[in-house]
């Protein structure tokens, strides 16, 4: 609890003024109403003790969401978000959580069994009250606080910086200065901008010229990564010649009172750099009659300013009630190349609009696409993405392969390719393919010995075999547990 | 071992088994022929558990055990092992994760404990020396871009490795040459045992000089009309099902 206590101590310091901000707020309970207003975005910089220049960007970036509108392009439905309804700092628990895991709901707990996620792990997934503080308390005795530690040591000695944002823009204001908002800009999209004004905490990476990262980051080790919140944002900087391999996420479903999440993510490779940046993503989907679940507005983009650089992103989604997701690559230096491998799994009721965009700008740019949707239940499942060439981009390639597989007859699969050449020496190749998982292939399968469940994931973890070998080993492995999880019930 | 009784099938409402008895014993080959649309097929995803398949009346017992409850998969793990007339591709998944799955489904099922990996490989090795398989077939996605001489070797592989009690060998010389077919036949001679029956479908007498049956049943129009011994499928091959289809008729 120090470090929250730290965070008062902070702001108090600051001498907030809460009548000026239009409303009484207790700092002590650290949170700030419903809604979101000039003040609220100003109270937000304020208790982070940010900088003057960052209080006026989120400013500026409010002031621009007000005059924009919520997209409607996407093939998702969803009653419409009240913005005032939403809490946009520290969101108190509006219902307590459950005491034990005895109140949990059981069709979790299973899945956590199925996925052999631990038990003191599970209670804080399932957000039982108290069990993250115990569980910092028991760890910081055990592995976590010696773990976090010998790896910050020898991340230090290799010179990458690796903390919250909220952190760097204290430590190193200059590096976040000179690229936040540099790849996606303050006036982006709806769901950018308002991130840009609200956003809450996320990870900050910079990886200094010719450095190899010793390890690959995770978000696991991230301190203090409790309570980043909705408004998610994440800046990877990989220096001239470097290389970094970030991984996000969680195979466990996560339960979290906040329905909507509006994450950014900006990674910039400079010459001769590489990104890799591996998603899985598996929240709340909702109850079987789409009910609840969560709602993933996310914006990602890569920026290869470099000659020769390389950005690389590999996503398993199976989670979500709305998904609407486009980790995209601006090839803007000579040669350099990005890449982008997904799996995308829609069950129940789930909607999922997702794919990328490669936007050639630099000279011998390349680009590869492997896109593979899965549809079961009653979910709608769409691949969207663009591949765009600058009439100076000279012998810039792309490829691309769409596969959809459909489980069942209530789903539906559907792509949307939008392609755009503007010099004739761009060579752009598309191949898409929509196939079912047959009765022939199940018997088959059945005849062997595999239950229906079985042998679905089996048919499935080989439609999406190319992209799972794209994932860090022990991610795979995990990936492949779930993508089983994820199809249950989805034959009958 | 194998007991059917006046089954009588139907699929998407049309009666197709009408009444077939039939009794394979511990050991004994029977060869089941006849016209094309007698059945043939029907019977062995009948009796394999395959989904859209309704049983309106009789049984079928497997050593004293209705089956007729059982899911596909449930059957396959008593000891029943049907090998395709045409062979699934599943695409992605390699031989070798295919056959690790299945084995230890199975044994799952029946309460045993999974195959540790070397002794896996070396059951799979041995097999697939026997059968001629190579190592790089083991290493490609189950049946794709395989021969169909190959997709049949891999179904015998399969049943040598799932040691079943009773084989049902669909059309399995349809598409193979003689070569091929002897490859087969040979790998399904050296299954035959004292504890294991077979079950050969067949539209041609011609499979049936390499595994040579103790017991041939004419199948039409949905019941068993003749049974004998093997010198029944000499008489067929000379005559053709003509006599069969007027009778039942």
């Amino acid at each position: 609890m120090a470090a929250v206590q730290e965070t008062v101590d902070k702001v108090r310091s600051v001498e907030v003024d809460a009548y000026k901000y239009g409303f009484v707020t207790d700092i002590e309970s650290d949170m700030a109403p419903k809604g979101l207003n000039e003040d609220i975005v100003r109270f937000i910089s304020a208790k982070k003790d940010e900088p003057e220049w960052m209080t006026q960007w989120r400013l500026d970036a409010y002031k621009r969401w007000l005059t924009m509108q919520e997209p409607v392009w996407a093939r998702v439905n969803y009653p419409k978000i009240d913005f005032q309804d939403l809490y946009y700092y520290a969101a108190p628990k509006r219902s307590p959580g459950p005491k034990s895991l005895d109140e949990v709901d059981p069709e979790l707990l299973r899945t956590y069994e199925k996925l052999g996620i631990p038990l003191r792990e599970r209670e804080i997934l399932a957000g039982v009250e108290g069990a993250a503080e115990r569980r910092v308390a028991v760890d910081a005795v055990f592995d976590s606080v010696s773990v976090a530690t010998t790896f910050k040591a020898e991340l230090a000695k290799a010179g990458v910086i690796f903390c919250p944002i909220s952190e760097a823009l204290q430590t190193h204001p200059e590096l976040v200065r000179k690229y936040l908002g540099t790849v996606v800009p303050v006036t982006d999209n709806y769901y950018a901008t308002l991130n840009s004004a609200v956003f809450s905490d996320g990870s900050f990476v910079y990886v200094p010229p010719g450095v190899r990262c010793p390890m690959e980051l995770s978000t696991y080790f991230r301190i203090n990564e409790k309570n980043t919140g909705q408004f998610e944002r994440t800046l990877i900087i990989a220096d001239k010649g470097s290389y970094v391999s970030y991984l996000e996420g969680c195979t466990a479903p996560k339960r979290d009172e906040n329905q909507l999440h509006a994450a950014v993510v900006e990674l910039v490779a400079l010459e001769d750099a590489e990104i890799k940046y591996s998603t899985v993503q598996n929240w709340y989907p909702g109850d079987s009659e789409g009910r609840g679940g969560i709602y993933n507005f996310v914006t990602k983009r890569g920026d290869c300013r470099g000659d020769r650089s390389k950005i690389s992103w590999t996503q398993v989604e199976t989670g979500s009630a709305i998904t609407w997701k486009y980790p995209s690559c601006i090839l803007r230096g000579d040669e350099s190349r990005g890449e982008f491998y997904s799996i995308a799994i829609s069950n129940g009721h789930q909607q999922v609009d997702s794919g990328t965009k490669m936007l050639h700008l630099g000279k011998n740019t390349s680009s590869r696409i492997i896109s593979k949707g899965i549809a079961a239940g009653r979910s709608d499942n769409t691949y969207r993405g663009q591949v765009f060439a600058h009439r100076k981009a000279k012998g810039a390639r792309n490829f691309t392969n769409c596969d959809s597989l459909l489980i069942g007859d209530t789903c539906g699969a559907h792509t949307v390719p939008y392609i755009e050449s503007r010099n004739a020496s761009a060579v752009f190749e598309h191949e898409a393919t929509t196939s079912k998982i047959s009765d022939d292939q199940l018997f088959y399968c059945m005849q062997r010995g595999l239950s229906g469940e079985e042998a679905t994931a089996l048919i499935v973890n080989g439609f999406v075999r190319d992209v799972l070998q794209q994932l860090p080993m022990e991610f795979a492995v995990e990936a492949q547990k779930l993508i089983a999880v994820s199809l249950e019930g989805s034959v009958g | 071992m194998l007991t059917i009784t006046d089954l009588h099938a139907n699929i998407d409402g049309k009666e197709i088994l009408k009444g077939l008895s039939l009794t394979v014993k511990p050991g004994e080959v029977a060869a089941i022929m006849g016209p094309n649309g007698s059945g043939k097929s029907t019977l062995s995803y009948v009796v394999a558990g395959r989904d859209g398949y309704e049983v309106t009346e009789g049984s079928i017992v497997l050593n004293g055990e209705d089956i007729l409850a059982m899911d596909a998969h449930e059957r396959a793990a008593k000891g029943i092992f049907l090998a395709f007339q045409y062979p699934l591709e599943i695409p992605g998944v390699t031989t070798m994760t295919f056959l690790k799955a299945a084995m230890n489904a199975q044994r799952k099922q029946r309460g045993e404990e999974e195959l540790t990996t070397p002794d896996f490989i070396k059951r799979v090795r041995a097999a697939a020396d026997k059968l001629g398989v190579s190592q790089e077939m083991l290493r490609r996605a189950l049946n794709v871009g395989f021969s169909g001489g190959e997709k049949k070797r891999m179904e015998v592989l399969q049943m040598v490795l799932l040691e079943p009690k009773i084989a049902i060998l669909d059309e399995t010389d349809s598409g193979l040459d003689i070569d091929a077919l002897r490859i087969v036949a040979e790998g399904v001679n050296a299954l035959r045992s004292p504890d294991r029956s077979f079950l050969v479908i067949t539209h041609y007498q011609r499979l049936l000089d390499y595994i040579v049956p103790d017991s041939v049943h004419v199948l039409s129009a949905g019941r068993i009309v003749k049974s004998g011994d093997k010198e029944l499928a000499h008489e067929l091959e000379k005559n053709g099902y003509r006599d069969y289809v007027a009778d039942a008729a």
